[in-house]
């Protein structure tokens, strides 16, 4: 290959005609991008750059009798889930090494976040792994909160929300993996249902938070505002429509002779890999262990819903879109239940101590989305007590309390868990971020060497990286 | 999973060696020992000037003068409660039997805050821990969750931590190890011999804060170019950005706007 250190940068003496061009192709004089007579007199640098001669690469690889071949996948590249680049040792059609290479969406969020509120935190770290928001949100709050010290005066309507968006936001991640991963293997039926059903997911919450993604809804203390009317009525109606799309997933996707044979037995990864490699989430699933932290380290009151956790013994790629699928399954029992739980549940949505709690809760009027119009009348008009403490929540924030926290949450991809360090100050000491993605991509090389190419792809959509989360 | 509130809170009063106490403010002292009660001696981590407002410009508060000290939950006393102390007890006896270092050695505190434990490690007994808690039946800490960098620019002598979140899905149990370096000896011993999983966390923490995890197969940066002068997440490296303009009126880069104390 040409690297290049290969690369020769050569003087071209002025009174020398351009090289660039043969002289035969077409009229040499006449080359739009040869050096002029003005060039020449006004004794202009004209450089040429030449790559390696690739016969005496060819002679060299013949001489080594071998067809290896190293070739950059990435990270511009329709298969490799956004901007992964992944660096493959070839031997023919067999992958004898494969590395990954990321940061190339590093976008210095966590590093930002230091330099905002608490709560302005939310709005960057909803970022992160795009397709899951609401479970960066969680983790970020749930770890603020026992920093505060609030864990338990958060209202229970609140947790029940949060439930119920963490658990749509899983249908729709898993849609996502299962379309976009479909459509790599040139299923675009499998992406078109895929995303259609997760179209339904986004309507709910856009009406509940006014955004389709980044929706920096879950905020310390609760959630930003309450459900809008008539909201429980359309998430029943599209559990209902949702059971259906699943469905016809599943008659596409389960015994679909193409996708066995591409996916089964295709990026093997059996417990003790995942173990060394800290893999979490539909991959260590699909080892047979039952490791979901909503059951053994429940949070946001999980340990009160009934659901189980979903496991295969296959271990590969099949296992993993089957675990995804029965997955969503599950996470429809959940919201199901907090549908029923928020009919009788009511109340706020926020915690009660005022030097916390976002002083004003949004609603949507004639311009759009905002503070509630009671609230603006009340800072505005009636009380000057409250428009200080609402500016001084707002701009200055509130303090949280020295030291560290990790509540580490099971989002669709793994574990994922926020460590959050405060050093007294309205603004976080130190926000890192565990991404399930970044630590499961290091399963790259043990997914897919000794595989053919087209198996890589595979094993990388059954990891589902979101290169937003790897980077941040 | 906080307990807090079973905790007493008339601590003895906190004055370690490490800062007068003639710095102390009643109020936030007080405010700050009501979060990490039972604490026999918190660490100053640094200090904060002033009382509200902004930190930036001349003084509106009149508390501009006044000196707090920001303090970290310290060691906790025995009994710690729930898992804890079979946990500690366990690694003490694997470590004592291992013979290459003593408890007493290698952990430098046990800090227990809002129901998660810390576990202060001496860097150079890190690998033995490591291999202790992931080895020994009872403690059996088979994954490393994650390394995450700290920066602590006023903590002289041991500026930089590295993080190390483990989990036990065997005992269902977590916890959470730290190593202090100084800056100007920043290494630690790698822990991706006992944990693969660390591998990229590590680079992240190298990448990211400059700490040189020795022994690592191959320590690069992963998330800034390869040429990337400098280490981005620390505290001395500055966020940039560019002033934005709107309508004559101009929002300076968020790390030039006015902070709070």
């Amino acid at each position: 290959m040409t690297t290049h250190e290969d690369t020769v940068y050569e003087e071209i003496p002025a009174d020398e005609q351009s090289p660039g061009l043969h002289p035969d192709l077409g009229d040499g004089d006449r080359d739009p991008y040869a050096t002029t007579e003005g060039d020449r007199e006004g004794g202009a640098r004209v450089l040429n750059a030449t790559g390696g001669d690739w016969a005496d690469l060819v002679d060299e690889a013949t001489s080594l009798n071998e067809e290896r071949v190293v070739i950059n996948m990435g990270p511009q590249h329709p298969s490799t889930h956004g901007v992964l680049r992944l660096i493959l040792e070839l031997d023919g059609e067999t992958v004898t090494e494969a590395r990954a290479g990321i940061g190339y969406l590093h976008t210095g969020i966590e590093k930002n976040m230091e330099y905002r509120t608490w709560v302005q935190g939310v709005t960057f770290c909803t970022r992160m792994d795009y397709l899951t928001p609401m479970f960066q949100e969680t983790t970020y709050c749930l770890g603020i909160e026992r920093l505060l010290g609030i864990e338990d005066q958060i209202p229970e309507r609140a947790t029940i929300i949060r439930v119920l968006m963490m658990e749509l936001t899983r249908i729709s991640s898993h849609l996502i993996c299962l379309g976009t991963g479909g459509m790599e293997l040139g299923a675009t039926t499998v992406m078109t249902v895929g995303f259609r059903e997760r179209e339904r997911i986004l309507r709910i919450i856009e009406s509940v938070t006014g955004l389709r993604m980044n929706n920096a809804y879950i905020r310390p203390g609760g959630v930003a505002q309450d459900l809008p009317h008539g909201c429980l009525d359309l998430v029943n109606d599209t559990v209902g429509e949702l059971r259906t799309g699943i469905h016809e997933l599943e008659l596409l996707l389960n015994e679909n002779p193409i996708l066995k044979g591409r996916t089964k037995n295709v990026g093997y990864l059996d417990l003790a890999g995942c173990m060394a490699l800290g893999i979490t989430g539909p991959i260590l699933r699909s080892t047979g262990l039952p490791h979901d932290l909503r059951k053994s380290q429940p949070y946001c009151g999980y340990e009160t819903y009934d659901f189980d956790v979903v496991t295969r013994t296959g271990a590969d790629a099949y296992d993993r879109i089957r675990i995804r699928l029965d997955e969503m399954y599950q996470s429809l029992r959940i919201i199901e239940q907090c549908v029923e739980r928020l009919k009788k549940v009511t109340g706020p949505v926020m915690v009660e101590d005022k030097k916390i709690a976002w002083p004003a809760q949004l609603s949507v009027g004639s311009d759009g989305q905002g503070n509630s119009l009671d609230h603006i009348r009340e800072i505005m008009a009636t009380s000057m007590e409250s428009l200080i403490h609402h500016f001084k929540l707002v701009t200055e924030g509130f303090r949280v309390p020295a030291g560290q926290a990790y509540v580490p949450i099971e989002s669709p991809k793994g574990e994922l868990g926020a460590h959050v360090v405060s050093d007294g100050g309205t603004r976080p000491f130190r926000a890192h971020f565990r991404d399930p993605s970044f630590n499961n991509l290091q399963a790259v090389a043990a997914l897919s060497e000794g595989g053919q190419v087209a198996d890589v792809i595979v094993a990388v959509a059954s990891i589902d990286p979101v290169m937003g989360g790897v980077d941040r | 999973m906080s307990d807090d509130t079973t905790r007493g809170t008339e601590a003895t009063e906190p004055v370690p060696e490490t800062f007068d106490s003639s710095d102390l403010h009643a109020t936030d002292v007080d405010l700050t020992r009501a979060r990490a009660a039972g604490d026999t001696d918190p660490v100053r981590i640094g200090e904060r000037r002033g009382m509200f407002g902004p930190s930036t410009g001349t003084d509106t508060s009149g508390y501009g003068g006044l000196r707090t000290p920001i303090l970290f939950p310290g060691s906790a006393e025995k009994p710690y409660g729930g898992y804890f102390d079979e946990l500690t007890g366990t690694l003490e006896t694997a470590l004592d039997g291992a013979g290459d270092t003593s408890f007493g050695a290698a952990v430098e505190r046990v800090v227990v805050d809002r129901g998660e434990l810390t576990l202060h490690i001496a860097r150079e007994a890190l690998p033995t821990v490591a291999r202790a808690l992931r080895d020994d039946p009872a403690l059996r800490f088979e994954i490393c969750t994650g390394v995450s960098g700290v920066h602590y620019p006023d903590l002289a002598g041991r500026e930089l931590h590295a993080v190390y979140h483990l989990l036990s899905i065997t005992h269902n149990r977590r916890v959470r190890l730290e190593v202090s370096v100084p800056d100007g000896d920043a290494t630690i011993p790698s822990v991706v011999e006992t944990w693969p999983a660390a591998d990229w966390h590590e680079r992240e923490t190298w990448d990211m804060f400059g700490i040189v995890f020795e022994g690592h197969p191959s320590l690069t940066r992963i998330l800034m170019p390869d040429d990337w002068p400098g280490h981005p997440q620390r505290k001395d490296y500055p966020l940039g950005g560019i002033p934005v303009e709107y309508k004559g009126g101009t929002v300076p880069p968020p790390d030039e706007r006015r902070s709070y104390s």
